[in-house]
């Protein structure tokens, strides 16, 4: 790397971080919590066991907490250094573009938030089950934002797939371009499903 | 009455000025293009008050786009203005710098940093020696069909105008340097000199900093796979930099 700027490495790393592990963490959270959908005890079973797992504090730090605060400061850091102009040339890519840098924004701020209101009341004696999140989703005004930040998320991973196909030199014809953005919006379609059905199953 | 052509320009007096927007109207004639109804005013510069004023500055040169001088911003979109036909477009015509670089006055902009970063990226092929090398090795067919579509390059300035990442606060160097590097590693005598310019694209404002908006290929005038090209060279500097990590002597293979 002595030739070379850390500029470049880092922007890979960002690139790197947001699949693995964050990609992988949504689904996995994803998922699990799709426990709620076979009732309380099932969902109360299945977050045990995530909250409890052996050294469960240094899984969080280095899977989560670390790369999700370098990804997403970084990440608000590039979206802030873009000059968009969809208004002036308003092509589906450009779209994409805009909205991946919106979506990071309402990702980062959810995220903080959704840490304060079930990581965070654990630290402080609460526990993580069922009525928690009932209690949350019951509020519609949580209801709409947990709504729209999943919307978000799924997005923003979705079509970061997108991005991190050609970031790392796998896509590189219009075609394979073109594939991976129908594979991109069927990810999608699906991960927000299997996000939204959880949110309905604890009303 | 006569037919006349409509025309709102933005000007600037100088690069530190503010700019303001002036209206022209002046008499048609068949076939004119942007230049000849630029050149109409600089005839007799007079806006639509009818006040005179200062002509408006605008830069060219071949008139045939292949130089890519002529670049402005038209009804929005930047592209030449030599090939600008008028009867193409919806008046008024509003004319623009390409506010992407530093405008020297009026529709006139300075294209420097796009020659800074070919010197940069090191975009030629190096032959120069104390004793003649000879003849190079032969170039395939194939890749010189590819390298010829990449050589179109007028260093016009439209897909760095058009990038959302091309602007003040960033340093990205845009599509038309990146797309070089692909020419001269294409290029067999090019190629031994590969690391270097991959190297210069892997520093800050090089291929990283691209946000994959893809305006750049809509807009190239000279409809130059330029996705395609950052694509091919995201896949080169990934290759590139597994092959340089913990101290390795990897340079060209």
């Amino acid at each position: 790397m002595s030739k070379q700027d850390s500029s470049f490495f880092i922007r890979r790393l960002h690139s790197l971080l947001g699949v693995i592990p964050l990609g992988v963490f949504l689904l996995q959270h994803l998922i699990v919590n799709n426990f709620a959908t076979r009732g309380p005890e099932a969902f109360n079973i299945a977050a045990g066991i995530m909250g409890n797992l052996p050294f469960v504090l240094v899984l969080e730090t280095f899977v989560i907490y670390l790369p999700i605060l370098f990804h997403g400061i970084y990440g608000i850091y590039i979206a802030f250094t873009a000059k968009n102009n969809v208004g002036r040339y308003s092509t589906y890519r450009n779209w994409m573009f805009v909205i991946q840098r919106i979506t990071g924004v309402i990702a980062f701020i959810f995220i903080a938030i959704h840490v304060y209101q079930t990581r965070f009341q654990v630290a402080l004696g609460h526990e993580v089950n069922f009525d928690m999140m009932a209690d949350i989703l019951g509020n519609p005004f949580w209801l709409v934002f947990y709504i729209v930040s999943i919307l978000s998320i799924v997005f923003h991973f979705a079509n970061g797939l997108w991005s991190f196909m050609i970031t790392w030199g796998i896509t590189q014809s219009p075609k394979s371009q073109q594939v991976m953005s129908y594979v991109a919006l069927a990810i999608f379609v699906i991960v927000s499903f299997i996000g939204i059905q959880t949110v309905f199953a604890f009303i | 009455m006569a037919e006349t052509i409509k025309l709102s320009i933005k000007r600037q007096e100088s690069p530190d000025a503010s700019s303001y927007w002036e209206d022209f109207e002046i008499p048609y004639r068949p076939n004119m293009n942007v230049i000849s109804a630029l050149m109409e005013i600089q005839r007799n510069p007079v806006n639509s008050k009818g006040e005179k004023t200062t002509p408006v500055t605008w830069d060219m040169s071949c008139l045939e786009e292949v130089c890519g001088a002529c670049s402005m911003v038209i009804n929005g979109n930047a592209r030449q203005s030599c090939t600008a036909l008028i009867d193409q477009y919806e008046q008024p015509i509003k004319l623009e710098p390409m506010s992407t670089f530093p405008i020297v006055r009026d529709l006139q902009v300075d294209r420097s940093r796009m020659f800074d970063s070919l010197k940069r990226v090191k975009a030629w092929v190096p032959i120069d020696g104390t004793y003649d090398l000879g003849e190079g090795p032969r170039m395939p067919e194939k890749k010189r069909q590819v390298a010829y579509e990449l050589s179109k390059c007028m260093t016009c300035g439209v897909c760095l105008e058009v990038c959302p990442n091309v602007n003040s606060k960033s340093e990205f160097m845009g599509a038309a340097p990146i797309s070089q590097v692909r020419l001269f590693n294409l290029h067999p005598t090019g190629s031994m000199n590969k690391n270097e310019r991959l190297d210069a694209l892997m520093g800050k404002g090089g291929i990283a900093e691209c946000g994959m908006a893809q305006n750049c290929v809509k807009a190239c005038p000279k409809g130059i796979p330029l996705t395609t090209s950052i694509a091919a060279m995201q896949r080169e500097t990934t290759f590139h930099m597994f092959k340089s990590f913990f101290g390795s002597d990897h340079e060209v293979e």
